[in-house]
């Protein structure tokens, strides 16, 4: 067992972990954040996808004691209280979602999208989350829902400006 | 499924590292950004008995110039290349390439020396790698160090010149600034998907004559290649379609590359030319 210090969603843990527990599984069954969710065996379906320092990652490939120092954001920490994030707000006005497994990782990824590309166009939107596979909507939706979010942030970040 | 058992070792520097993989048993393992280890392990492909975590290593990532090279420390992330103001003015080639790698969140963890090490034929970087004649900086037990060139480098499929006890440090690249065009051609059919033949294309023009030219193909075989016979045909030919084309077509001379459930062999030829014409004539700004 090796012990990892790190922040997620905002409150700090010290627990012991084996090294080949992978962070997803550290956040689910040690923590009991199941927000985040399991889709594959491959790192490609990117239902897992969490910030790590800030940066999108898919927590099933990364290990747990990686995280050690760090600070997580999951889909459970972007609320504000009972106030939707913005981005979920927008998937849930422009129905982004319809069975909801790829949810969390779509707006995680998304989020991180926003943060390097502020107001991205329609194929910046569909590159930038192409590491997350949605089996259900068709995408569509989704790209709606992004563009919402984008010009609600950029106006709400100029108003403070 | 998770990882099999495995000791863990997370050095922070490069001698700590080497003697972390010294004292690490029989099979140990290095993991840079673990994009492509971490799922080989929980599918139970690889079962090391110790695994040498680079990730805080803080020498082994950044990129920096040295006289007419550009070093890229080994840990450097794809999104840390994405975001480097030397790799965007002397690196483009690399540039492009690492565009095509994966998607954002495997490319913020997913590394340049880890993508070279990991030596997948369809990996878009050792192709780069090979067509700027890239030098590789590898560090042995005892912290010796030695450099092996890109086209020495690339032994087979996933093997590479990389002993037993060694680290892969840093790569050089020659820089290409002011008049030299590039382009990385990469053929795939779905998102985050790799690449189903992509071509490497870097071109210095004299006025009206192509006076340099490298190409490297990805996928084209158990390693990346150099289309030789494409290059011999551009250096001093007249920057044409006719020229570029009819070079184009002897892009797939020599190259035995595999048949999948994505492209037979014969077409993979196919596509080989076809990108090549069209890298080269981007790069040649035709
Ligand atoms: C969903 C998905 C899609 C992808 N798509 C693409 C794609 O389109 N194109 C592409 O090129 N790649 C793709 N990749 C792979 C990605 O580029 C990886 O980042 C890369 O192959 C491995 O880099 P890494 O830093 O994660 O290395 P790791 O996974 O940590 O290591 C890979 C191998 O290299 C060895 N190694 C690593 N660093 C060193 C070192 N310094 N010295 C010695 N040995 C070392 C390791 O021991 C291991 O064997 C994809 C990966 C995923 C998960
Ligand atoms: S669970 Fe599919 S990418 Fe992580
Ligand atoms: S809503 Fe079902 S997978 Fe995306």
């Amino acid at each position: 067992m090796t012990q990892i210090n790190v922040r997620v969603d905002g409150a700090s843990y010290s627990d012991d972990v084996e090294p080949r527990t992978l962070l997803v599984h550290y956040l689910r069954e040690q923590l009991g954040k199941v927000g985040t969710v399991v889709g594959c065996d491959t790192s490609n379906c990117g239902a897992c996808t969490v910030h790590l320092d800030g940066e999108s990652v898919k927590s099933c490939t990364v290990l747990a004691v990686q995280a050690d120092g760090s600070e997580v954001t999951t889909i459970e920490g972007i609320a504000d209280g009972k106030t939707l994030h913005p981005m979920q707000k927008a998937f849930h006005e422009q129905h982004g979602l319809q069975c909801g497994y790829c949810t969390p990782g779509m707006i995680m990824a998304s989020i991180d999208l926003l943060k390097n590309n502020p107001n991205p166009s329609e194929h910046e939107i569909r590159e930038g989350i192409e590491g997350n596979l949605c089996r259900c909507t068709g995408y569509v939706n989704i790209v709606r829902a992004v563009q919402q979010a984008a010009g609600e942030m950029s106006s709400t970040a100029g108003a403070q400006a | 499924m998770i990882p099999a058992a495995f000791a863990y070792a997370r050095p922070t520097t490069v001698d700590e590292a080497l003697q972390a993989i010294a004292a690490g048993g029989e099979d140990v393992k290095i993991m840079a950004g673990g994009q492509s280890l971490i799922p080989v392990m929980r599918l139970r492909l690889a079962a090391p008995e110790t695994v040498v975590d680079l990730t805080k290593v803080a020498e082994l990532r950044g990129v920096r110039e040295d006289g007419d090279s550009l070093v890229i420390g080994a840990m450097t992330t794809h999104s840390d290349i994405l975001r480097d103001p030397l790799i965007a003015q002397y690196g483009k080639l690399i540039a492009e390439a690492t565009e095509t790698v994966a998607d954002p969140a495997v490319r913020h963890r997913g590394t340049f020396g880890g993508a070279l090490a990991h030596a997948d034929p369809a990996g878009d970087l050792p192709a780069v790698a090979l067509a700027l004649d890239a030098e590789f900086v590898i560090a042995g037990p005892g912290g010796a160090r030695r450099s092996v060139p890109a086209a020495a480098f690339f032994v087979d499929y996933l093997t590479t010149a990389l002993e037993d006890g060694e680290l892969l440090v840093e790569i050089r690249v020659p820089k290409l600034g002011e008049g030299w065009g590039v382009r990385y051609e990469k053929f795939n059919r779905v998102a985050q998907a790799w690449s189903i033949v992509a071509v490497a294309a870097t071109v210095r023009r004299e006025g009206s004559t192509i006076a340099e030219a490298r190409i490297g193909l990805t996928n084209m075989g158990s390693t990346p290649l150099r289309a030789t016979a494409v290059e011999q045909a551009l250096v001093g030919a007249d920057v044409s379609l006719e020229t570029v084309t009819a070079a184009a077509a002897q892009a797939a001379e020599g190259t035995e590359p595999s048949s999948d459930l994505n492209a037979q062999a014969d077409y993979r030829q196919h596509l080989a030319r076809v990108l090549t014409g069209r890298a080269v004539r981007a790069a040649a700004g035709l």
